[in-house]
């Protein structure tokens, strides 16, 4: 077999290339970890805001534990206010009327002031509502015990229909109390930005690494010379190409369970639906890659023009993996999307990692991206009668 | 008798510049054919195209009576490139070991001929060291000893006596002889005379053109020369003078 002295010399190669080796298999880890507490950390974010002339009663509504809040008696302008103490927010009143500027260099900050605002002025109006209605019960009692005074004077039969009344009120003014108790589809509480971006950042890494490496790798065989050499030799094409999917496919797989199985139990992620079926997506996310770089590598020269494909062809391709939800994009961006290997194969891990899609529920994305490993692998063996035309 | 490479009328432009004219060539088994010329005459395009790894314009190039390029034929043919294509990060053993498994080689039979290969270029020694560590002519040597590896009929060699030191170049030369006499069929390219003198045929090959052939004797009393750098000189001198219409 061929195809195997192919795998063989490329797993040799990479067992003395022990840098690449942990760029595989380290580095994946090294991000993973980074993002995990970066995202962790996001709901911790506390917004510093200034208020002037606020009554106490509505600041104590506005304040929650994601603000700070701090008075200000200056007649500064609130733009001033704002950049001397880097505040991010800053509400005035004027009589009877709330003033809120925002610094609005972070969204997040800004969010945080305009959500604790708004629920502050409805829990105001709560507030004055119930002030409402417990006026009303004090008048409505003083009524009643002038009523009972007339209703003494009043005959029996007349008085057992005045308290069957009254017993009525009573029912009716006591206050409902809703309790809320709250579940969750996927995930549970605990589920944060991580976990969302855990299966995307799976497929990433997969294909980045995958990519460069095989490109770079078969590139070098062009460079050397050793790509033509092979070529003199009795191997078919086709021979050469399904080598190197197996080699590096092989290194993909190994390259996954690493970055799974890290995930399942050193940052404790949940995987809904079955490693197995995570594992065959990335590894068919790893051939496509690897076709992509294979190919790609023809039009590279040396590994540095190799480098110049990735602002190209693999950063985009992130955009389009399900950070932002392809749904809510434009038309003719969702049309791009539909050729992004990384948008199907981020599609189909979110679906199995996080709503325990089985592996029939996700068939759709799996067949796309064979089509392009067809189309990719096809197109490498057409490209090598460059060097020998059978 | 047959001859095992027939090459006929091939034409070969790059850019509309031509690197081969009509070139018609005929070789034997048990012959060590010399195409010499000086560099960028053609000689490396002529074996590319003898390999089927160029495809030529115009006309054929048949090996065993198989028109190129032909993958099969290639399991006969044992090949060393210009440049030392090999695996760096391997050492000499596993890159021979590697070419060997794309032949159809016996596996129980490959650490012999790896021995053997070996031995005749002096690499025994240093088999287990990595290519990447290897001098200039040990990767000649190597390079020659994977040509070898498939014990093959068709042996085409482009310039294989670069950097190697004249005592090996010797020791090479008696083994070449030696592969000749078993009735094997020798290309190689250079533009060393002493190593043409060695050749049974030669063909003078000059900007894409084969301006004369014959055995060294022969092409000496051609030019009226006492050795062949005269012939070389004497041949460039004329061809200048009357250069071949393309």
């Amino acid at each position: 077999m061929k195809i195997l002295s192919i795998t063989k010399r490329i797993i040799l190669e990479m067992r003395r290339d022990k840098r690449t080796l942990a760029l595989l298999f380290i580095a994946p880890l090294f991000i993973l970890t980074l993002m995990f507490f970066l995202f962790q950390s996001n709901s911790d974010t506390v917004a510093q805001l200034a208020v002037k002339n606020v009554p106490t009663s509505v600041t104590k509504v506005i304040d929650n534990k994601h603000v700070k809040i701090h008075k200000v008696t200056t007649s500064d302008s609130p733009k001033k206010v704002i950049l001397d103490h880097d505040y991010d927010g800053y509400i005035k009143k004027d009589g009877n009327k709330l003033t809120v500027t925002y610094q609005n260099a972070s969204q997040t900050q800004a969010g945080i002031i305009k959500k604790s605002v708004q629920m502050g002025l409805i829990k105001l109006q709560i507030n004055q509502l119930v002030a409402g209605t417990k006026k009303a019960k004090s008048a409505i009692k003083k009524t009643q015990t002038q009523l009972h005074q007339i209703a003494n004077q009043l005959p029996a039969a007349a008085r057992r229909n005045m308290t069957a009344a009254s017993d009525n009120q009573k029912q009716l003014s006591k206050p409902v109390k809703l309790s809320l108790s709250q579940k969750y589809l996927y995930g549970n509480s605990d589920s944060t930005f991580f976990s969302t971006m855990f299966p995307i950042f799976v497929g990433f890494v997969v294909f980045f690494f995958v990519f460069l490496i095989s490109g770079i790798s078969l590139l070098r065989e062009r460079t050397t010379g050793t790509l033509s050499r092979l070529l003199a030799s009795p191997i078919k094409r086709s021979e050469i190409i399904f080598g190197y999917l197996t080699g590096y496919g092989l290194f993909a797989i190994i390259q996954t369970m690493i970055v799974v199985l890290y995930c399942i139990y050193v940052l404790k992620v949940q995987i809904l639906g079955s490693i197995v079926t995570v594992l065959f997506i990335c590894f068919l996310l790893a051939l496509v890659a690897l076709s992509m770089g294979l190919f790609v590598s023809t039009f590279a020269a040396s590994e540095f023009q190799m480098m110049q494909f990735i602002p190209i062809l693999v950063i985009p391709q992130i955009f389009f993996s399900g950070i932002i939800p392809v749904s809510n994009m434009a038309g003719w961006l969702q049309v791009i999307a539909h050729f992004m290997p990384l948008y199907y194969g981020a599609n189909a891990l979110t679906d199995v990692i996080q709503k325990q899609a089985g592996l029939l529920q996700v068939a759709t994305p799996i067949i796309v991206l064979g089509v392009i490993l067809l189309f990719f692998v096809t197109l490498n063996i057409l490209g090598m009668r460059r060097y020998r035309k059978v | 008798m047959e001859p095992l490479i027939t090459v006929t009328n091939v034409d070969k432009n790059f850019n509309n510049h031509p690197v081969l004219s009509s070139i018609n060539l005929e070789s034997f088994p048990g012959k060590i054919l010399g195409l010499i010329g000086p560099s960028g005459a053609g000689k490396t395009t002529l074996i590319k195209v003898i390999m089927g790894m160029e495809q030529p314009d115009t006309g054929t190039a048949t090996i065993l009576d198989k028109q190129m390029p032909n993958r099969i034929v290639l399991e006969d043919i044992g090949f060393m490139a210009q440049n030392d294509a090999l695996y760096g990060s391997l050492t000499g053993r596993e890159n021979l070991k590697f070419f060997a498994s794309l032949f159809a080689i016996d596996r129980k039979l490959i650490e012999n001929r790896i021995n053997y290969v070996a031995s005749i270029v002096n690499l025994i020694p240093d088999l287990n060291k990595k290519v990447s560590n290897y001098s200039g002519g040990m990767k000649r040597r190597l390079s020659l000893a994977i040509s070898l590896i498939s014990d093959p009929k068709i042996l085409i060699l482009d310039e294989p006596t670069v950097g190697i030191d004249p005592e090996l170049r010797c020791q090479i030369w008696k083994e070449l002889k030696k592969y000749r006499d078993e009735g094997k069929l020798i290309i190689i390219t250079t533009h060393v005379m002493a190593d043409a003198a060695q050749c049974d045929e030669l063909e003078m090959i000059r900007d894409g053109h084969i301006i004369s052939s014959g055995s060294p004797e022969e092409l000496k009393a051609e030019y009226n020369a006492d050795n062949l750098e005269d012939v070389f000189l004497k041949a460039g001198e004329q061809n200048n003078e009357n250069p071949i219409d393309n």
